[in-house]
């Protein structure tokens, strides 16, 4: 291993009843991917304030993923239908503002989709490791 | 300041094996608010659950963290073991070290430092965490059901029979719904009367069952366990109670060329009717739009021949108010209108009728006291063409059709086209289709009997155009298969018209706050887990107003939505889900945007008075979400900009504090 | 269109105030300068006579101040408003943020407002007084002998230039004509802006936010920020405070300031006009307004009281987050 490899930080919030229970498989059947992802549990993806985004690059994440049920699949019927307007706007007006728009997503991940959670972190961890530190947002006097 | 205990497990070696334990319960030691940190092989177990207890109480703990598997396994379990030893159950978090760590990653250096950092975002939310109780709110142990049709007429009778009292509200004069206007029924092909009739008898006869009949839910308010429903009952100028249905009224009555609905239109009826013979209630209602006297106090023929005295030309609407636990939606379908269709000339033809004026046509009570006559000369039908999916399937026509297959009309076609030959060897009988779908319990062998024993012609194709020509229709018509235009003579058209939810589901469905897909069918809390529950607490959902659906499906899901019911009315009292969102007053805006989100109607507002810092006070709008009502979902507290709106054991603060300390 | 003048709106506050049709109106007073006019009280037609102003820098919004003003208020408040603002006046109906009844609504015609800014650049600092005669401004500076005379329209502030519309979307009286929704080039500039690289982008907003000073001009002015409680004053939202201190920078806080009004900004400008450093604010909003025209259909905030935005409502066959970037390659 090399030292002083470059690791992104990312951060990935979870739909309690979809996408969390499909990191829980991804566990399961033992699918890796790297551990520079860290997840956080909410109960929807509409519960994610683009605030929340917004503070997790500013304290020096790399990349921001969002993962809830599939559109028609919610648990809540309608919350990640929300979710889909909310983050089309706001990483719209992040790419608008030249922050690269590799380091935002939202995939949407059912329970069953262990594969698919492991395959899309794997693959999200490789796009933004290829980007590099996030140098736009974030806010050098949140570091310690 | 919490004092928060931390407990690593090692899961033998799911976690130990991937993470240094050890090494995580020392780092986690010198977070804030960290005052006892431990690791043990099986934290869930009895000794490891004992553990936790004793921690907690010897070292005055006010929240714990648990580094283990996912909290989908056992927060539950974890929360019994905290409130076991007084703390509160919502004081605990879990920091998923198993299946998203250590069975995910592969070398012991990234597992432990990934394993730790998830231990400190953990900790950083449960020194956020707040004590949490749920809510509890009585039930009222009674049930409505809206809609009389065989859907609501079973979920009642179902209900009812586990001893809770239901009212049935029915908007037409009596109960029985489109299957009281069928004739037979596949593919058993016994007579609809004859099945539901007594079922509607067993309904006016139930001791726990009332029905308002002519009448509808003008207003509901409440919530799941205690709603308040307001129920417009029509004036139908007969004493309900004392009309004996002997019809002595309705064979008098001299204004006797109004439509018949319950035939379609295709015969009359008089002023005052009652529906059919076996309606229930069997009471006689007038049509206020054609009863003289009503218009203009000139007649009365039918107060004076009732024996009973039941006959009062000044009765009013009266509106009842009820409380009930639980509400069931069985309001039905209707066959969508055959106006757009002008290609086959339903409008210009009596002789184009749709298949439930068919079912009429047969029917033994019907206009035609069952025989299978032409409505326009009274003939004999010899070449009968039944159209498939008009207006079903209908994609590149969804400004007149629907794009959905309406289910039903497969069989009942071939019911139909069956039934003609049957009785009518000497008619051929014409079925064009786009596809054959018959998915149901000896459905498929009923259809290939019409073809192969009966001898109807299937055609796939679709009609193209009817022309009525002298006594004649002029159908033209692809044959998909042979390849060719067809040309035939029919006497007789046999329209399938899609099938759509009755007109009253929609304001129905705004007065329930229950939610709707665009072709205005009922959505359900979950298209596979939760059928027959709506979105929205304490509403429930039988029949074809959730989608299309034959008899079979109809009473089975109708059993299925009386066992919810009762589910939810055997409960005294509703425990909800704590983890609901709350709106602090003081900063909200009273905008509406939360309630715009609120998939369940959770959200209202009020007026509320505040002090102001000048001594003054200032009525402002504020927004309160009902406990009871709200799923914990959060939508609201995103879309609300003041950020009033927040949701308990998930909130802005703690998510944030959780994001800090992933980045730190 | 004959511009309106200080006289008939005079004239017409007098009358409604003198027959008691309203209790008090809500105008134009005079500021510090010439071009620095207030928003004011007027409770008595001799207030309005003495400080009543109406001039070509008449450009405040005064449906926010309908907020505070009609909560403890007796009788009506007559209020003057422009095309543009009644779209944030309806949008404050929309969201129940005022009593309609407590308010008399003037509608008044409205050819454009001059940008101080703009003068400036033409005249040099030191103004010391403005005259506006018809279509032109006459500047005195303190450095210059003669009055300089510069044409209105070549100082209209850049939403006159785009206005969006000239009719009036809600009013009890209507002086002069009814206007009608204008063809405007409003979206080109951000249109400019997307065909830009990210890096240009950047380097853009870069340069324009580093100079906020967080005074928070733009929110006090914005008619859709009345919150109670903004969250940027709010220790318990996490985001509070300003920008020197540990917490987000100018681009996350003009970010949160432009999602927070999302399908709630009219697009009047306000947060512009009133930012000391010039910064154009107004193209986040309308990045916005631009994008949510795109991927959900037309919306105008604001043009209909009652109506849902786009980001309350949705449908099932909405464009997934990552199709956003789709579009401008499609586009090309």
């Amino acid at each position: 291993m090399q030292v002083n490899e470059y690791k992104p930080l990312i951060v990935a919030f979870c739909c309690n009843w979809c996408s969390y229970a499909g990191a829980d498989l991804a566990g399961n059947n033992r699918l890796a991917y790297p551990a520079d992802v860290k997840i956080i549990r909410v109960p929807c993806s509409c519960r994610v304030n683009p605030m929340f985004i917004l503070r997790a690059f500013q304290r020096g994440a790399d990349g921001v993923i969002i993962c809830g049920c599939h559109p028609g699949d919610c648990h809540y019927t309608s919350g990640n239908y929300f979710t889909r307007r909310r983050m089309a706007a706001l990483f719209s007006m992040l790419d608008f503002l030249g922050i690269e728009k590799e380091r935002t997503r939202v995939e949407w991940v059912s329970a069953a989709e262990g594969a698919k959670f492991a395959a899309t972190m794997n693959d999200f961890v490789q796009t933004v490791t290829a980007l590099g530190e996030n140098k736009r947002l974030e806010d050098l006097r949140c570091k310690k | 300041m919490q004092r928060v205990g931390v407990f690593v497990c090692w899961c033998g070696t799911n976690i130990a094996g991937t993470v240094d334990v050890v090494a995580v319960a020392e780092a986690l030691k010198s977070e804030p608010g960290v005052v006892f940190s431990a690791n043990y092989q099986y934290m869930c177990s009895q000794a490891g659950q004992d553990m936790i207890k004793e921690a907690i109480k010897e070292h005055k703990l006010t929240g714990i963290v648990v580094c283990s598997c996912s909290p989908r396994m056992h927060e539950a379990t974890f929360r019994k073991t905290a409130a076991a030893a007084g703390l509160n159950p919502y004081m605990v978090e879990i920091a998923n070290i198993r299946e998203q760590c250590s069975w995910v990653h592969k070398d012991m250096l990234t597992g432990t430092e990934k394993a730790i950092i998830l231990g400190k975002a953990a900790i950083a939310k449960v020194n956020l965490n707040a004590p949490l109780t749920p809510g509890e709110s009585p039930v009222t142990k009674r049930a409505l059901v809206i809609g009389g049709g065989i859907a609501g007429i079973q979920t009642a009778l179902d209900i009812a029979d586990a001893g809770f009292p239901v009212d049935i509200v029915e908007k037409k004069p009596t109960i029985g719904g489109k299957m009281a206007q069928l004739d037979k029924t596949f593919p058993t092909l016994d007579c609809a009367a004859c099945i539901l009739t007594p079922k509607m008898v067993d309904v006016a006869q139930h001791d726990k069952i009332r029905i308002f009949s002519y009448s509808e839910v003008t207003e509901v308010n409440g919530f799941v366990g205690n709603f308040d429903v307001t129920i417009k009952k029509n004036a139908r100028y007969v004493k309900e109670d004392v009309c004996t249905g002997c019809g002595a009224c309705v064979e008098k009555c001299p204004m006797k060329r109004i439509p018949n609905e319950f035939n379609l239109g295709m015969d009359n009826r008089p002023a005052i009717y009652i529906p059919f013979a076996q309606a229930v209630p069997k009471v006689a209602t007038i049509d206020p739009n054609a009863c003289n006297m009503l218009k203009n106090g000139k007649c009365g023929v039918c107060s004076k021949v009732c024996a009973a005295g039941a006959i009062d030309y000044t009765q009013k609407d009266e509106y009842i108010n009820e409380k009930y636990g639980a509400i069931v939606v069985a309001t039905g379908f209707n066959p969508i209108s055959m106006d757009k269709f002008d290609e086959y000339a339903y409008n210009q033809s009596k002789d184009v009728i749709t298949s439930l004026e068919f079912e009429r046509l047969t029917n033994a009570a019907g206009p035609s006291a069952g025989k299978l006559l032409r409505p326009s000369d009274g003939k004999h039908p010899h070449t009968i063409v039944f159209v498939q999916c008009v207006g079903s399937r209908c994609e590149s026509c969804a400004e007149k059709g629907k794009e959905y297959c309406s289910k039903i009309c497969c069989m009942y076609t071939a019911k139909h086209a069956m039934l003609t030959r049957d009785k009518y060897p000497d008619t051929e009988v014409y079925v064009f289709y786009i596809d054959v779908r018959t998915p149901g319990k000896n459905f498929d062998e009923f259809y290939r009997r019409a073809v192969e024993e009966y001898g109807v012609k299937y055609v796939k194709g679709m009609v193209g155009k009817v022309v009525p020509e002298g006594d004649k229709l002029k159908v033209q018509a692809s044959d998909l298969i042979a390849n060719k235009q067809l040309h035939i003579d029919a006497d007789l058209v046999v329209l399938a018209a899609a099938i759509e939810p009755d007109k009253s589901a929609r304001p129905l469905a705004t007065m329930l706050t229950a939610s709707m897909d665009t072709n205005d069918f009922f959505t359900e809390a979950h298209p596979k887990l939760r059928p027959v529950e709506s979105p929205t607490a304490g509403v429930f959902l039988s029949g074809a107003c959730q989608g299309p659906k034959d008899i079979p499906e109809t009473v089975s899901q109708a059993g299925a939505a009386a066992s919810k019911v009762i589910g939810l009315l055997a409960k005294d009292k509703l425990t909800g889900n704590p983890c609901v969102a709350n709106s602090n007053e003081l900063m909200c805006n009273g905008c509406s945007s939360c309630a715009n989100v609120c998939p369940y109607g959770a959200i209202t507002y009020e007026d509320k008075e505040f002090r102001m810092p000048d001594r003054t006070t200032k009525v402002r709008r504020v927004a309160v979400v009902n406990p009871a009502v709200c799923q914990g979902c959060g939508a609201c507290t995103v879309t609300c900009p003041s950020g009033a709106m927040d949701l308990k054991g998930f909130a802005n603060l703690q998510i944030m504090a959780e994001v800090d300390a992933i980045c730190k | 269109m004959q511009k309106i003048t200080r006289e008939q709106l005079l004239a017409k506050a007098s009358e409604l105030l003198s027959n008691g049709t309203v209790s008090c109106v809500l105008g134009w007073g005079l500021g510090e300068f010439d071009y620095d006019v207030t928003p004011t009280i007027f409770k008595s037609v001799e207030e309005l006579e003495n400080g009543f102003v109406f001039n070509d820098f008449c450009g405040a919004n005064f449906s926010k101040y309908l907020v505070n003003k009609t909560a403890k208020l007796e009788g009506k408040i007559l209020v003057f408003l422009k095309p543009c603002d009644t779209y944030s006046f309806n949008q404050l109906l929309t969201e129940h943020r005022f009593d309609r009844e407590k308010v008399y609504a003037v509608g008044i015609p409205c050819e454009g407002m001059a940008d101080i800014a703009k003068v400036k650049a033409i005249s040099g600092d030191g103004i010391a007084a403005i005259g506006s005669n018809g279509d032109k401004l006459t500047v005195t500076t303190l450095y210059d002998d003669e009055a300089i005379v510069i044409d209105t329209n070549e100082v209209l502030a850049e939403r006159c230039i785009n206005c969006k519309s000239k009719k009036h979307v809600a009013y009890d009286e209507l002086m002069g004509e009814e206007g009608d929704v204008t063809q405007s080039n409003r979206f080109d500039e951000v249109a400019r802006l997307e065909a830009m690289t990210p890096d240009e982008r950047f380097a853009f907003w870069q340069n324009e936010l580093s100079r906020c000073i967080r005074c928070n001009a733009c929110r006090d002015a914005c008619p859709a920020c009345t919150c109670e409680k903004c969250v940027f004053d709010n220790p318990s939202s996490g985001v509070e405070n300003k920008s020197p201190a540990n917490s987000f920078e100018e681009k996350l806080f003009h970010i949160i300031r432009a999602y927070h009004v999302a399908g709630r900004c009219t697009d009047c400008g306000e947060c512009s006009r009133v930012c000391p450093q010039n910064i154009p604010l107004h193209l986040l909003n309308r990045k916005f307004i631009k994008d949510m025209n795109e991927f959900y259909g037309e919306y105008q905030a604001g043009a209909e009281v009652g109506s849902r935005a786009p980001l309350v409502s949705y449908t099932t066959e909405d464009l997934e987050p990552g199709e956003v970037f789709n579009r401008g390659e499609n586009n090309a």
